[in-house]
């Protein structure tokens, strides 16, 4: 049914249109062709401030309505969310709606960001105007093809569920006025609707890819199969940086269905390639590999030496974040009345169910390259500094990715640059590089291990008076396009968010960061920055609530700026909501914690008891304030599954450690995130009714249930837990 | 190298592979049945389960020298059977799928757990799905879907 669309070439509209019309007797609404969108498509040029329709929809002649969706279908839900902002605008049939995902192109950056990607929970934030605008445009193209039909005004037409009405009882359907409709001007500016009159946006619409995904016919970029097709694995250093001195592939190379084993340089020291017909022969033979590492020069991290490092490190002041009010303030607060509470957090793997993959042929002029990738733009533009090419030469496919959770947003691409890598070697032949989940757990691109200090002054009223807080862990973007922008007062401010911005009113406060250099690759791991920081302060705000003798929602309503009006909306909804923390069971108890990134704000109330020594969650109550909930079963689920997520960092296993410089797990066996038992046994998520622009939904879930976790352990055993992996409880 | 003789979903497939090929790369190289995944290689995650005589095997570790004349079930095929159709049926009502990359080894564990249990409960649950990992956490739909399909076969 997506098959029309001529996927092996770049998109040459004008030939595209033709071959579209004549093979699927439809037609792309299209205006564009003789204006400079294409060319837009070849440079590095911002995104287009107007976005050609034609890239988006395609109404075909048997009723379908074919919707491009400018980001990586991941498993947050855009693949049906984007579709529904356009179709609704469109006033489409959304019965006959399909979707796929775009090829990398200019005209698919994300408007904000200025490249195609999928990260910082803005896929919807960002594109949806862009999708509204879209559709409202295409509707009225379709509407001005009715009236010049039926020689009418456009005014005397309205639209719904892909039928165009007119005066005197007329009716035609899109599908029959597509020709006419892709001949009508592009309307400069249209009139979007008003909230009252959506008929997708704001209903819980089922996803898209369901079916597809429960009968095994979806396929992920790891499933792609080409003809005459090869398997390569990539022997890496176990130190990072390492150098191959020397290899002896003899008895690989025994193996019936070897074809080639060569060493390539990675983004960081060098590796073995094997490239096999099967995935099991590649494996086998790398196995296989006797390869002499020249390791000479390299930090060997060890896990334990970091910590100390590190703690010490927290003890004195880094570089100034946020330095505000009185310094002396806390001298001034009697000793009795100061907390000093140290935090560690530990090195955490991504681990997407899909193991990381990507495809590349090169064909000397030109190559096409198949990835499950949040970042389009930087991937494209890697494979093709790599085979020597232009970004436009390389036909980049975003296949379906099974998770991803930032792992995919790789600055230096070294995935696609290692498949490209190899490609180059075997010209002609489309080569699926493979990392095995081995390779993925020992890989590298973390999420950077932390420590915190905090020290406050209580004021007599219970409420900080003094805070002074001290970061430490390496930096994401520092030596990335990014730093520019991110690294301000060299502190990376993706260390510090989530206090730096606290929605707490805290009169006295000093924030600073250290951010040392490690030998370990470090990445942001869904939530960035709030991962660690929201469970600092949320866990302190509790212990301070605890003091204070109040009733923890109570404190932190207190507490909150007045101005902080997405979080207190979302706290006073889920104390509406958690009417069930007055009549725990014995030997339960409830936790609390908010937070708010990424423009949205969650409160979350969880009910744990503790069972062999680990805690079990039984209910987990989430409040969201996202503006507009664009697709509220969407959001329910990326709340229900990103609470689920965020229980990894409380799992005994939830860590990568180093010794001599070797990661320490190589699988779920060592590296262990939550499986059901772990996960909450419920979790209902309640939405504040809104209609402020829409925020994200993929991240904000993550920060709050691990300090609400552990709040309620509090609550339990008495004791602050305040280093993870959570040993024992 | 050695020919071995399958019985996928009913069908005899004939293939050639190394006799210590595990099933899952047979049937997703050879036989080019690719809803059967991939997740880690070890049997600690679930991904690629299928079902040898009905009962729920990790495909990744079963060398393809063992299989004989059992009966293979993939999720290509297990629709075929009412369980089966119930499980994916309710798989869809809810909504559970994110990603969906573990959901063919989620809903083969799914279908052996409602043909030995027919009203499962939580407990069951945990143990039945307790080693299928899903890194996008839908776990609390998955519990829905089995407790809606077992409503329905009922």
């Amino acid at each position: 049914m997506q098959a029309i669309k001529p996927k092996n070439d770049r998109i040459n509209r004008r030939s595209f249109l033709r071959v579209s019309s004549v093979a699927a007797g439809g037609l792309f609404i299209s205006l564009y062709l003789d204006l400079p969108a294409i060319a837009h498509e070849t440079t590095q040029e911002p995104p287009p401030k107007v976005y050609p329709p034609d890239a988006f929809v395609h109404v075909r002649s048997d009723g379908k309505i074919l919707i491009t969706v400018n980001r990586l279908e991941f498993g947050q839900g855009v693949q049906t969310s984007l579709p529904m902002i356009l179709a609704d605008e469109m006033d489409a049939d959304w019965s006959q709606v399909v979707s796929e995902l775009a090829q990398a192109a200019e005209v698919y950056k994300d408007p904000v960001f200025g490249f195609q990607m999928v990260g910082g929970s803005g896929s919807i934030a960002h594109s949806f105007t862009q999708y509204r605008e879209l559709g409202a445009k295409t509707r009225a193209m379709l509407i001005a093809a009715a009236a010049e039909r039926w020689k009418v005004s456009p005014d005397q037409c309205r639209t719904e569920n892909s039928v165009v009405y007119g005066p005197a009882g007329k009716s035609t359907r899109y599908a029959e006025l597509a020709e006419r409709a892709a001949r009508q001007p592009v309307p400069g500016k249209v009139s979007l609707k008003s909230p009252s009159e959506f008929r997708l946006i704001g209903k819980k619409v089922p996803r898209l890819d369901s079916v597809a995904k429960c009968d095994g016919s979806q396929k992920f970029g790891l499933d792609l199969d080409l003809p005459g097709m090869k398997i390569a694995v990539v022997a890496h250093p176990l130190v990072f940086g390492g150098r191959v001195k020397s290899f002896d592939d003899k008895e690989a190379r025994r193996l019936d269905g070897v074809k080639d084993i060569f060493e390539i340089p990675l983004v960081n020291g060098s590796g073995v390639a094997v490239v096999a017909d099967r995935f099991w022969t590649a494996k086998q033979a790398r196995d296989l590999l006797k390869i002499d590492w020249d390791l000479s020069g390299l930090e060997r991290v060890d896990t334990s030496e970091l910590w100390t490092k590190y703690k010490e490190l927290a003890r004195t002041p880094g570089n100034v974040a946020v330095a505000r009010g009185d310094d002396k303030a806390m001298s001034r607060i009697p000793v009795a009345r100061r907390i000093v509470a140290e935090y560690e957090f530990p090195y955490l793997a991504h681990t997407p169910m899909e193991p990381l993959n990507a495809t590349v042929r090169f064909e000397g002029s030109k190559a096409e390259a198949w990835v499950p990738s949040q970042f389009q733009t930087m991937d494209q533009m890697t494979v093709a500094q790599v085979l020597g090419l232009k970004p436009d030469q390389v036909t980049f496919h975003t296949e379906f990715a099974g998770g991803g959770f930032g792992r995919r947003a790789v600055i230096d691409s070294h995935v696609p640059r290692e498949a490209a890598t190899i490609a180059k070697r075997l010209r002609g032949t489309p080569v699926k590089l493979v990392w095995t989940r081995e390779d993925d757990v020992r890989g590298g691109y973390y999420r950077p291990m932390h420590a915190h200090r905090v020290e406050i002054g209580i004021g007599a009223d219970g409420l900080p008076g003094a805070w002074r807080h001290v970061i430490v862990g390496q930096s994401i973007l520092a030596g990335t396009p990014f730093a520019v922008m991110m690294i301000k007062n060299g502190v990376d401010q993706t260390t510090v968010e989530g206090v730096s911005d606290t929605n707490y009113n805290i009169p006295n406060f000093h924030l600073s960061a250290h951010n040392p250099t490690v030998n370990v690759p470090v990445l942001w791991w869904r939530s960035v920055g709030n991962t660690h920081t929201a469970f600092v302060m949320e866990t302190v705000i509790d212990e301070l609530a605890t003091r204070a003798r109040m009733d923890p929602i109570a404190y932190r309503r207190k507490l909150l700026k007045p101005e902080a009006k997405k979080l207190l909306a979302a706290l006073d909804l889920l104390d509406q909501q958690s009417g069930w923390r007055n009549s725990l069971l014995k030997g339960h108890a409830a936790g609390i914690s908010c937070h708010e990134c990424f423009g949205t704000a969650v409160a979350c109330a969880v009910d744990v008891s503790i069972e062999n020594n680990r805690p079990k969650i039984h209910r987990a109550t989430v409040a969201v304030n996202c503006g507009l909930a664009v697709n509220p079963l969407t959001i329910e689920s990326q709340f229900q599954g990103g609470i689920g997520f965020g229980v990894t960092q409380l799992m005994a296993g939830g860590a990568i450690t180093f010794k001599d410089g070797r990661v320490q797990q190589r699988n779920f066996d060592g590296y262990t995130p939550p499986y059901i038992v772990d996960a909450p046994v419920t979790v209902d998520v309640h939405i504040v009714s809104s209609t402020e622009a829409p925020t994200g939904c993929g991240e904000p879930p993550v920060p709050v249930i691990s300090p609400a976790v552990v709040n309620a352990l509090a609550r339990l055993t008495g004791k602050r837990y305040r280093s993870l992996p959570l040993a024992s409880v | 190298m050695a020919t071995y003789q399958l019985n996928v979903n009913g069908q005899t497939k004939k293939v050639d592979a190394d006799p210590s090929t595990p099933l899952l790369w047979v049937l997703r190289e050879e036989l080019k049945m690719t809803g059967t995944k991939y997740g880690c290689g070890i049997s600690a995650c679930g991904a690629c389960t299928v079902h040898l005589n009905g009962v729920a095997t990790r495909s990744c570790i079963v060398p393809v020298s063992l299989i004989g004349n059992q009966k293979i079930t993939t999720i290509e095929g297990v629709g075929a059977d009412p369980v089966g159709r119930a499980v994916q049926n309710a798989w869809v009502e809810k909504d559970v799928v994110q990603c969906g990359y573990c959901q063919s080894g989620q809903i083969m564990s799914a279908v052996a757990l409602l043909k030995a249990t027919t009203k499962p409960t939580d407990t069951n649950i945990e143990e039945s799905m307790g080693g299928n990992l899903c890194r996008c956490a839908t776990y609390v739909r998955i519990r829905e879907a089995i407790k809606r399909a077992a409503e329905q076969l009922t």
